[in-house]
Order: C-alpha cells, then sequence, then structure tokens
C-alpha cells in the first residue's frame, strides 16, 4: 500500500515533454519537423531553424494544460514559443488513462458494452455499436440480425452525431469567445440526450446497443419526439449561421488557421472531419457501408482548404445530412424484434423467467459466465462523428474477450496537432484544438 | 535479402486440415468472411508494408498487439510459428476501399520490431502506445517513450502477466 503510494506520488513525465532545443540533437529536430511533411532534407533543415528577428532570438517552451480550459479536458500542450509564434508543439497525453482496454478483458461480452460506452463519451452509441459488430462478427450472427434491430441503431447513431457536433459547435464557439453560441449548443444537444434518456433511461452512458441487437425497443411516442426534434433543429441551425457562418469575425478567426494537406492527413492517419475537411472524399458510411447505409440517401461533407472554418462548416452540414437520414429512418422503421432470437446471446424476456425452467437456466447462464465466443479475431471499423473508429478483437473461445483493443480516432487526430499549430500564434492554437474536437476519453481510454 | 526470404516461403507443406493459404508480397494470406490477414516475418514487415503502400495501401490505421502467452494454440497459417506476441497493424486502401492486416509475431526473448515512421509517420503514437502496454520496442521509432502510463511506471500493463494489483478502498462506517 505504501510501495503503491510513494510510487504515484512520484509519477513523473519527464521522458515525455518537449525537450529544449540546446538538448535535441540536430538530426532529432530536423526529423521532428520534416518526417512527417515528406520535405527534402534542405526544406526540413531550414524549418528547423529559427524565424529571423533579431529581436527574438530566444524561444520559450510553454505548458498549456493539462488544466487549461480549451484543451477539451485533460490534455497537454508543451508549446516552443518564440514571441507569440508557435514553433513545435508536443501533446502529452494519459491522464485520464483508466485502462480500459485491460478492463475488458475481466468483462464478458454482455458487460463489455458498458466498459467501452464510457470511452467517447460524446458518442457512446458508436463504442456500443463497434463493439458489438465486433462481437456478432466473432459469433457468426452480423447478418441475422432483426431488421428493425439494425434501423433502431442507425437511429440512434445518427442522432448521437447530431448531439455530439451540437457539443463540437457550442465548444467551439466557446473557445473562440463566441459565448452565446455555448449556451444554444448545449441547449440543442440537451433536448437530443433528452430522447436518449427516455429511450435508455440514460442521458449518457447508455449500454443500449449490445451484442444480438438493442437492450429494449423503442418506447411508445418515440416518434412524435423525433419528429418534434426534426421540426425544432432546423431553424436552429439557420440560426447558427447567422450567428457564425456568415460573420466576418468567425471568419477571420477561422479561415487559413490550422491547415492541413491531404498528403499530411493521410500520412498522419487522420480521419472524420480532420481527413475531409483537405478535400479527400472518405466516409465510412458511404466507402464501407455497415448497418443500412447503402440503402439510405445523404451526401459526405467535403472541405477544400483543410483550415479549421472548413472542419467547422463540415460537422454544421454533417448535422443537416444526419437529420436527412433521421427522416429516412423514421419512414422506413419495420416493425418486429428489436434483438436476435437466439438462446445463446439474448437473455430471455423477463415474464419467461418465473414460469419456464429453461429459461431461468438461460438467464442465469448469460449474466454469470456469460456467452461463449468462437474463437478467432476481428476488426470491425465504424465512421464516429470524430473518424475512423475500430474495434480489434481476439477471442480464445471463452465468454470474456482475450484482447479487446479500440482504434481511437481521437488518439491519432491530435497527432495532426502539431503540424497544425506550426508557424501560427498561441491564440489560433486553441481554435485548432477546437477545431479537431478531441474527446480525451477517447484519446487515452 | 527478398531472395533469402522468398527461400524461406519456398517450400511450403500443404495441410489440408488448416486454413487456405494465399501469398502477398510472398508472404502468406489468409481470408476469412471478407477480412483479409497476411502474415510477414519479422524481417519483411517494413519490406511488406512498403510494397502495399506502392499498391495503394496508404493510410495506417491503427497498429497493436497481442500477448498470447495464455493462449499458444492459435490457428495460423503454414511456416508461422507462433510466438508471445503479435503485433496487428491495419492498413487502408482509401482508393480501393480495401483493408488488409498484417499480423506479426515476435518472440518474447527479443521483443523488437523495426519502426513504421518512415513509411507512415502517423504510426508514431500507436507504436509507442503499444510499447507503453506490451514492452515491444521498435526500432528507429523517433522518440521512443510512455505514451499513456507515467514515464516511471514499472512493467507493461496489458501484458497477460502483468500483476493487476488492487488498492483496498475504505468505506466508512461498514462493518
Amino acid at each position: 500500500m505504501t510501495d503503491v503510494a510513494s510510487r504515484i506520488a512520484q509519477t513523473s513525465e519527464a521522458g515525455q515533454e518537449l525537450k529544449p532545443r540546446s538538448e535535441v540533437g540536430a538530426a532529432e529536430l530536423m526529423r521532428e519537423l520534416g518526417a512527417v511533411l515528406r520535405m527534402s532534407e534542405v526544406e526540413a533543415a531550414l524549418l528547423g531553424d529559427l524565424p529571423e528577428d533579431p529581436d527574438e532570438d530566444q524561444t520559450m517552451i510553454l505548458n498549456m494544460g493539462p488544466q487549461h480550459p480549451s484543451t477539451h479536458g485533460v490534455l497537454r500542450l508543451m508549446l516552443e514559443l518564440q514571441g507569440e509564434t508557435v514553433l513545435r508543439c508536443k501533446p502529452i497525453i494519459g491522464y485520464l488513462h483508466t485502462g480500459m482496454e485491460k478492463t475488458a478483458e475481466r468483462l464478458t461480452y454482455l458487460q463489455g458494452g458498458t466498459n467501452v460506452t464510457r470511452m467517447d463519451y460524446l458518442s457512446p452509441f458508436f463504442n456500443e455499436l463497434v463493439f458489438s459488430m465486433a462481437t456478432e462478427e466473432l459469433l457468426g450472427i452480423d447478418e441475422d440480425l432483426p431488421e428493425r434491430a439494425v434501423w433502431i441503431r442507425t437511429l440512434m447513431c445518427e442522432l448521437n452525431r447530431i448531439a455530439s457536433h451540437l457539443l463540437f459547435l457550442a465548444t467551439n464557439g466557446m473557445d473562440l469567445g463566441a459565448v452565446s453560441m455555448m449556451i444554444y449548443g448545449w441547449r440543442e444537444r440537451e433536448e437530443v440526450l433528452r430522447f436518449f434518456q427516455k429511450v435508455t433511461g440514460l442521458r449518457m452512458n447508455h449500454n443500449f446497443i449490445r451484442p444480438g441487437g438493442v437492450a429494449a425497443d423503442l418506447p411508445p411516442g418515440w416518434r412524435d419526439d423525433v419528429v418534434r426534434l426534426m421540426d425544432l433543429l432546423p431553424g436552429r441551425l439557420d440560426e447558427y449561421d447567422t450567428l457564425m457562418t456568415g460573420q466576418p469575425l468567425w471568419r477571420e478567426r477561422l479561415q487559413g488557421v490550422g491547415t492541413i494537406t491531404p498528403t499530411e492527413a493521410v500520412a498522419l492517419g487522420a480521419t472524420g472531419p480532420v481527413l475531409r475537411s483537405t478535400g479527400v472524399d472518405w466516409d465510412l458510411r458511404r466507402a464501407m457501408p455497415y448497418l443500412r447505409y447503402p440503402e439510405l440517401e445523404f451526401d459526405v461533407i467535403v472541405g477544400s482548404y483543410g483550415d479549421a472554418f472548413d472542419r467547422y462548416a463540415i460537422r454544421l452540414n454533417e448535422i443537416r445530412e444526419s437529420m436527412r437520414i433521421v427522416h429516412q429512418v423514421l419512414d422506413r422503421m419495420p416493425t418486429g424484434d428489436y434483438r436476435i432470437q437466439d438462446k445463446k446471446v439474448t437473455p430471455p424476456p423477463r415474464a419467461r423467467i418465473g414460469e419456464s425452467m429453461e429459461a431461468l437456466i438461460h438467464h442465469f447462464k448469460l449474466f454469470t459466465e456469460g456467452f461463449k465466443v468462437p474463437e478467432g479475431e476481428v476488426y470491425v471499423a465504424i465512421e464516429s462523428p470524430r473518424g475512423e473508429l475500430g474495434c480489434y478483437l481476439a477471442s480464445d473461445g471463452s465468454a470474456k474477450p482475450y484482447r479487446m483493443h479500440i482504434r481511437a480516432p481521437s488518439f491519432v487526430n491530435i497527432q495532426c496537432l502539431p503540424h497544425m499549430m506550426r508557424g501560427g500564434l498561441v491564440a489560433d492554437a486553441v481554435a485548432v484544438i477546437s477545431s479537431v474536437d478531441p474527446v480525451l476519453g477517447d484519446v487515452d481510454r | 535479402m527478398a531472395d533469402a526470404a522468398e527461400d524461406q516461403q519456398a517450400a511450403p507443406t500443404s495441410d489440408p486440415t488448416r486454413e487456405p493459404v494465399s501469398e502477398l508480397h510472398g508472404c502468406p494470406l489468409t481470408e476469412r468472411r471478407g477480412h483479409v490477414v497476411a502474415h510477414p516475418t519479422r524481417e519483411r514487415y517494413v519490406e511488406v508494408v512498403k510494397a502495399l503502400a506502392d499498391d495503394g495501401y496508404t493510410m495506417c490505421v491503427d497498429v497493436t498487439a497481442v500477448d498470447f502467452i495464455a493462449h499458444p494454440g492459435r490457428a495460423l497459417p503454414d511456416g508461422i510459428d507462433p510466438e508471445r506476441f503479435e503485433v496487428v497493424t491495419n492498413l487502408l486502401d482509401l482508393g480501393g476501399q480495401r483493408r488488409v492486416r498484417l499480423r506479426v509475431q515476435v518472440p518474447d526473448e527479443d521483443a523488437t520490431l523495426p519502426s513504421l515512421f518512415d513509411v507512415h509517420p502517423g504510426t508514431e503514437a500507436m507504436e509507442r502506445e503499444v510499447y507503453d502496454m506490451f514492452g515491444i520496442t521498435f526500432t528507429d521509432h523517433p522518440d521512443l517513450t510512455r505514451i499513456l502510463m507515467p514515464e516511471d511506471w514499472e512493467g507493461h500493463p496489458l501484458r497477460k502477466d502483468y500483476d493487476q494489483g488492487m488498492i483496498p478502498v475504505q468505506f466508512k462506517g461498514v462493518g
């Protein structure tokens, strides 16, 4: 106990920190600056030199975070500054690491949902969906899901995308000083979360999408709630357009800030709005479809300059596309079962337990041991609001995953920060972090 | 180097009970339910990734690892000997809209693998995570430090033999 306590007291991030120029070898500095940008050695060497300014020949290393309000959680950035200009930047993460991938190895597949839903806490349905899809793929039941379960999943995910992007609009506004936008974004998001609460019982961390279907059927009156939401949002989105999109101050703060090229974005593994802002037409819903996305009509929003404004505009318009999808889901929602009728995977209904011995046994076995999943390994990816969310599952044939890994979009996307910030101002650094929209629960897991 | 590696692959003994095997850049390839998995050797790992990048797999979406110490008898194609660690790399072809997964066997006694940083710079954080969690070192990685755990943490948490300590929690007024 004392050993643990003393060790925790001494923890340090020393080796992970940004080193001053005097301690970094020339080759290392050049590599850090040039490798990702695919530059020639000459160009990279030029980058490594300090910008010429006789009054400002000193650089300063400044810590931004982990408790800075605009780092969206506990992200720590070490910035090398010359005056107001950012020369180098290094994100230091891990402050929210809670070992969720290790935890997953001790939970059954049925319990796993409660664990993964807490990773990217702004888009919990996507975490549950990707984990369930991976499990179903291992079980070999991914083709047998009832139609209604698939459409409920689509509905909840698209509403979740709306909620997540609304929160992005709110925080993006707050970071740049448009404080009223913060209130509006949170207000509209709350309307969506109210619907989630009605369906799942919780505003966040739902554990609603489970292997084999969803946890419960949609409640009576769900259609009216969704229709009311869909009637409410278009007017509000137009208000945002008036408030921000067309406003010169907003454009000045975002246009040309934090630019990234398609080559850099692909090399860095960036996905989602960050990749699409550079003009790369890549959305897993369209490119490598899952659920019933091939049957749905929607546009993939693509930017052209790769700057913070494009990323803002993409997310704003993705809300409109998600609403288009929700309208189609409303028209097409079939009747039927909401989970697969496979006794080995789905718990029996509560009413059956009192009258059927077999149902009681299945219920008991499912919730104590869980169901066994055949040996194998699988990687499944979906398009979350932040990019490619992947789940790698390796099973040894038991009732718990042998290894579960979540490919977190935020974790990969924040690697873009140093490249977006280089040469910009400290004030723009805030706009850049915000435009990548990292969720630290997703980064650190 | 390529010739030597091809000689190694030249004499596979086909066993009908095992998974069907084809080849991709000289390494065994399995396909199940649309998932394409290649099994390069450690020596040819970077070479294969480079060849795949030329084929259009320009994005490396994920690098992770599995510690198979508690589950040694897993299915692998002919010619691939199971080792303790397996590094799993997911590559994506944006133009062709296809994926390929590489599974590389890494032995316990020499847990090193060449870094992909020169081919796909985006693997920087992912390889640091694998190093942090499994203790697999990546040679030629520009900054191989822990990423999620504190710098002075002992052990690598996602190894199966990592001691899962528990900190006792005291509740006031109970028992």
